[in-house]
């Protein structure tokens, strides 16, 4: 065995706690020929400090497009030629979607809305999707609206939304090379209120747009101080008409030394495929990732791509016989 | 028939369309494919509704 995964061994498996930057750099180099025993590794340190259960999410768009920010990657982003249009969902539609998650076995729905932060129009249109959700359906209700004030971060708390998804995207040292009209410090500060409101912090990024490997295991380090209750996965899905368009899809052994990477960083969160996991892993990888640190995913479609049909998803936890996690009911 | 690629948007006899073909299993039509009309798709958990002003809705 090499060194780090030695030292990997002590530090995260046995004593729980994730590896510094300068040892995430080292993991993030092993050679092709160490992938197998990193993601052994990594299997083992998600058995044992979050057990075998895998949580699933479902994602609904609830304004999708017009976007007045300008994060490279995103096709939601008003300022770029995507042919992505803006739209809203209605109530009804939204409920229905909420019943469709359910239906998989999901226990996390999680409405998005492309924005900078919510408005009055966007915060009331939330108000009324929660009640009309927690009215016809069993599923906790998550939200991903953008950078909030002190007031909304109040009020969807009162709203009873169990986490808050806001992502970091990338590393400090690497964000003004994806996003020039806000700041990193701005979404920290963001997913600092939010955790001490009492919601859960779901925050990740996305890898795979030209950062280096230290930027990456950068993004990891500063996602483990924040130390957030779930950290999205998400691999470029380069999108036509935005500045990342034309970027290479990330190598699928790169993809699965960063999960590793991940979940020796961060030994206890629940670690979720988001996005690009299809284009850049396949079926295969898909379940390499699984058992190489990964313990949630999204079910079915993403904001505005296709992702795999739910049932292939469920049928292969089945096969792996990992339990989907269930909705902890609250007396 | 349709004349309009429903991914890029462009004539189906302007070239060659292979690539969008591969896209269009991973996403959904953004064009629609009579007018070449940009579409306001809705993506949901299970499917997606697009819609032209002009042409109307397809679902997926
Ligand atoms: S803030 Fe969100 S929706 Fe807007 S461009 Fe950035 S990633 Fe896309
Ligand atoms: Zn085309
Ligand atoms: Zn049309």
């Amino acid at each position: 065995m090499t060194d780090i995964l030695q030292r990997a061994t002590t530090k995260v498996l046995d004593n729980g706690e994730g590896l510094s930057f300068d040892e995430l750099v080292e993991v993030l180099q092993l050679p092709d020929e160490q992938i197998p025993a990193l993601l052994e590794l990594a299997h083992a340190v998600r058995m044992k400090h979050c057990g075998p259960e895998v949580e699933v999410e479902g994602i609904i768009s609830l304004k999708t497009g017009g976007c007045p920010e300008d994060c490279h990657f995103c096709s939601q982003s008003g300022q770029f030629s995507s042919p992505v249009r803006s739209v809203w969902l209605d109530i009804p539609q939204l409920v229905k979607a909420a019943e469709e998650t359910a239906a998989t076995g999901a226990t996390e729905f999680c409405i998005v809305a492309a924005v900078r932060g919510p408005d009055e129009r966007l915060m009331s249109q939330v108000r009324d999707g929660i009640k009309a959700i927690q009215e016809a359906v069993d599923i906790n209700v998550a939200c991903s609206l953008g950078m909030l004030t002190q007031e909304q971060v109040d009020d969807l708390a009162s709203m009873g939304v169990h986490r808050y998804n806001h992502n970091l995207e990338a590393a400090r040292s690497y964000f003004t090379n994806v996003v020039t009209t806000h700041t990193w410090e701005e979404r920290w500060e963001t997913c600092e209120m939010v955790r001490e409101a009492g919601m859960e912090l779901c925050c990740g990024g996305l890898v795979g747009m030209g950062e280096s490997l230290e930027q990456r295991a950068e993004l990891a380090a500063q996602l483990a101080e924040l130390a957030p209750h779930e950290v999205p996965l998400n691999f470029l899905n380069p999108r036509p008409g935005t500045p990342f368009g034309d970027l290479p899809i990330m190598d699928s052994q790169d993809a699965l030394r960063t999960i590793a990477a991940f979940r020796l960083a961060m030994p206890r969160t629940i670690l979720r495929y988001a996005g690009g996991r299809e284009l850049t892993l396949g079926d295969l990888g898909t379940r390499d990732g699984l058992l190489g640190g990964i313990n949630a995913v999204i079910v079915g479609n993403y904001l505005t791509t296709l992702g795999r049909a739910a049932d292939a998803d469920i049928e292969l936890l089945a096969d792996l016989k990992m339990p989907i996690k269930e909705l902890a009911k609250t007396l | 028939m349709s004349e309009f690629c429903g991914h890029c948007g462009e004539r189906l006899d302007a070239r060659d369309h292979t690539v969008c073909a591969v896209h269009l299993v991973m996403e959904p039509p953004r064009f629609c494919e009579d007018c070449h009309r940009r579409m306001k798709v809705q993506v949901t958990p299970t499917g997606w509704v697009a819609e032209c002003v002009e042409h109307g809705t397809l679902t997926g």
